[in-house]
């Protein structure tokens, strides 16, 4: 009976400890993250390393490609001035918001979606890309659409939305969770579900290096990617703004989507390219 | 089929090479760290020092009881609301550190309580104070008696390592995975490759442990 | 936080019970399968014991993470298909065994080798006097670390949430991507382990300060 009360002891006093440590996370909302990223001339981000034409470790040299990769450098010069850095910090789709909002990183640029509840905890820059959500399959695979998914297992990835949107479409599909693409397109393979859904783009660069699976049926939904800003810095939003407004108005992101998906087989760059 | 000569080509050799040298490099700042501190905190909790003693006890069986990816988990997205924002290498010694800290804690402490408690009344007897005693007679056996333990803890948290994939630490594991998701022919090679990397370093410290065991006895 | 616990409740319960179950069936089948190899360890075949010795020393100094994951990508590809939390529980299973295998055998080490072979004098088989005379007295002597190694179970069951096996850190990845309250959702799931694990581990310290 003492150990019982020993024990409970233990288990409040640490919920105690641990709530009053959750309550100290207010002190990054007095920062200027633009003010303190022009004296250092560097902006950090937090970008994937697992998503093909996005943003990929390369194991020659260890340094992580993509889109998102090149679109960041792109945007840290139009901010801050030829002489600028951009700092990577990878992420997945589970650590990207927590990190923000800690303010390990300044910024995210990693496949994110702009969503209402997204919106609550965080701020978006104006969209950067236009993905939508869509799923791939074996070959032979009898899925035709989303809709067929009901009652099938359906692989995605841990803290994206895809396995949220998903069930509206197919309220009985069972979804499995996997950390990152890497494991999630291996299981695939391996005959853990029927069918891995998450944005058309991400798709199309599995696809390249995996003959057998295919992307199946039209897009089901329009997946706006934003640039994740912490709430709170109306001066920082501003700036990615005005630099990817003029990123793309001098051409730099047309180039950038040709040189990534201008040789995509199933994905159309002409649909996402801008004026 | 499984693409074995691909898959080992150097580029991929070294990578995974690369990897092993951040889990090895995560492994031993860790352990040295975690020696310093859970001898210090071993100590304190068995002297019984009012309060104090207890209070270490508490923390200690709750982070040893906890899984490390939870305390990765803390340490990375828990500590910078206290202002520290480690990049994941130093996440991941730090969350090392402290789940072994616990851990060798605890040996150091079942280590000090395997000395014979007359050794310690003797010395005492003989005019050397607590510290003393301690230093000179029994935690020089009681680490001869530890060796065993700490080189198997050691072994446990060079593979516990691997965990860190989890924030995307360049550890070996993360860098598998890397590998095997460039092309699905490479999967079984580089489990293989993993397997045989992480197998030969923790091998190789438990026929250490095992030499130095037989020396000294 | 009492509200994130609420809303979610269902699911930290589920989470809860893979986890208990997981761990469960693992401690049963890497008992049998750990008591098996620490007897071939010890048999007076030579072949037998370096079957024994090899299986012990490869799984143990493997991760346990790169052993359920194989299970879980490669051995569907090739042998049969089986589901994250099946994975991850053999995977649990196999890693574990080689801990209670090295148990085991110092059990059974530990007791005195006149009993055997004065139960060998008397006609018993070897594995008649394994299973009579020198096993029930090894297993009184490794309950301890037992209890210690069920503890290390339930806490390295965790990698079920690598796998998708549904248990309570699956969960808790879900739930803190969704309502964004990482911390607070990972103190809870930290709770939920402590529930399991600290009453285990007082226990087994009581049971150590006792028979020592």
């Amino acid at each position: 009976m003492k150990r019982l009360k020993y024990i409970v002891l233990v288990i409040t006093s640490l919920l105690l400890v641990f709530s009053l440590t959750a309550c100290g996370n207010q002190s990054l909302s007095s920062q200027n993250i633009l003010e303190n990223d022009k004296k250092s001339k560097t902006v950090t981000w937090g970008v994937k390393a697992d998503t093909k034409l996005l943003g990929l470790i390369d194991v020659k040299d260890g340094q992580d490609k993509g889109f998102e990769i090149d679109l960041a450098k792109a945007i840290t010069k139009k901010m801050l001035g030829k002489d600028a850095k951009a700092k990577f910090v990878t992420v997945t789709s589970q650590s990207r918001i927590p990190l923000l909002k800690n303010g390990n990183i300044d910024a995210i640029i990693a496949t994110m979606t702009i969503t209402p509840d997204r919106l609550k905890t965080i701020d978006f820059s104006d969209s950067y890309f236009d993905a939508g959500q869509s799923i791939m399959v074996k070959d032979n695979s009898p899925i035709k659409k989303v809709q067929d998914l009901n009652n099938r297992t359906i692989i995605g990835v841990v803290g994206s939305n895809s396995v949220q949107n998903v069930k509206k479409f197919a309220p009985k599909a069972r979804v499995l969770q996997l950390p990152d693409y890497a494991q999630a397109l291996t299981a695939l393979k391996s005959g853990q579900g029927d069918a891995l859904t998450t944005d058309n783009v991400i798709l199309a660069g599995m696809a390249v290096k995996n003959p057998g699976y295919k992307l199946q049926g039209k897009a089901f939904t329009t997946e706006p990617y934003g640039i994740g800003i912490n709430k709170g810095q109306p001066e920082f939003k501003a700036a990615v703004n005005k630099a990817l407004k003029e990123v793309q108005a001098d051409g730099t992101y047309n180039k950038l989507i040709i040189k990534w998906f201008g040789n995509v087989p199933g994905f159309n760059y002409k649909e996402v390219l801008r004026k | 089929m499984q693409n074995w000569i691909d898959a080992y080509s150097w580029i991929n050799i070294r990578f995974l090479l690369q990897g092993l040298w951040i889990t090895i490099l995560i492994s031993v700042i860790s352990v040295i760290l975690s020696f310093i501190i859970g001898s210090v905190l071993g100590i304190i909790r068995y002297a019984k020092i009012p309060y104090l003693s207890r209070i270490i006890g508490f923390i200690i069986d709750v982070i040893r009881n906890l899984p490390l990816l939870l305390i990765i988990f803390f340490v990375y997205f828990g500590l910078p609301a206290f202002g520290f924002k480690p990049d994941t290498i130093p996440a991941a010694i730090l969350a090392m550190t402290v789940f072994e800290s616990m851990m060798i804690a605890e040996i150091i402490r079942s280590g000090i309580n395997a000395v014979d408690i007359g050794q310690m009344e003797a010395s005492r007897a003989m005019g050397m104070n607590l510290a003393q005693a301690m230093w000179h007679i029994v935690l020089p056996q009681a680490y001869k008696k530890m060796i065993p333990a700490l080189v198997s803890q050691f072994i446990s948290l060079i593979k516990d390592t691997s965990l860190a994939t989890i924030i995307v630490v360049p550890e070996l594991m993360q860098h598998g995975q890397v590998v095997y998701g460039q092309d699905p022919n490479y999967i079984i090679p580089v489990f293989v490759a993993m397997a045989i990397m992480y197998f030969v370093v923790c091998y190789a410290l438990s026929l250490l442990s095992k030499f130095i065991d037989r020396r000294m006895a | 936080m009492i509200h994130l616990l609420t809303s979610n409740w269902s699911a930290f319960i589920s989470g809860f019970g893979w986890t208990l179950l997981s761990s469960i069936l693992a401690l049963f089948f890497s008992l049998i399968i750990g008591s098996l190899f620490a007897i071939l360890e010890v048999v007076p075949n030579k072949a037998l014991r370096i079957i024994g010795n090899v299986y012990v020393e490869i799984f143990r100094n493997i991760p346990l993470l790169v052993i359920t994951m194989f299970f879980y990508l490669v051995i569907p590809l090739y042998i049969v298909k089986i589901n994250g939390f099946t994975a991850g529980t053999i995977g649990l299973t196999i890693y574990t065994s080689a801990f209670i295998a090295e148990t085991v055998r110092a059990g059974i080490n530990s007791v005195d080798p006149g009993q055997m072979e004065a139960a060998r004098s008397q006609g018993m088989t070897f594995w008649k006097a394994m299973r009579y005379i020198v096993l029930p007295q090894a297993f009184k002597y490794v309950i301890p670390p037992l209890g210690n190694q069920f503890v290390n179970l339930v806490k390295n069951s965790s990698v079920l949430a690598f796998v998708a096996g549904f248990d309570l850190m699956y969960q808790g990845n879900a739930i803190a991507s969704q309502t964004f309250e990482t911390v607070n959702t990972y103190v809870i799931v930290g709770i939920f382990y402590l529930i399991i694990t600290l009453p285990i581990s007082y226990y087994m310290q009581h049971l150590e300060k006792k028979l020592a």
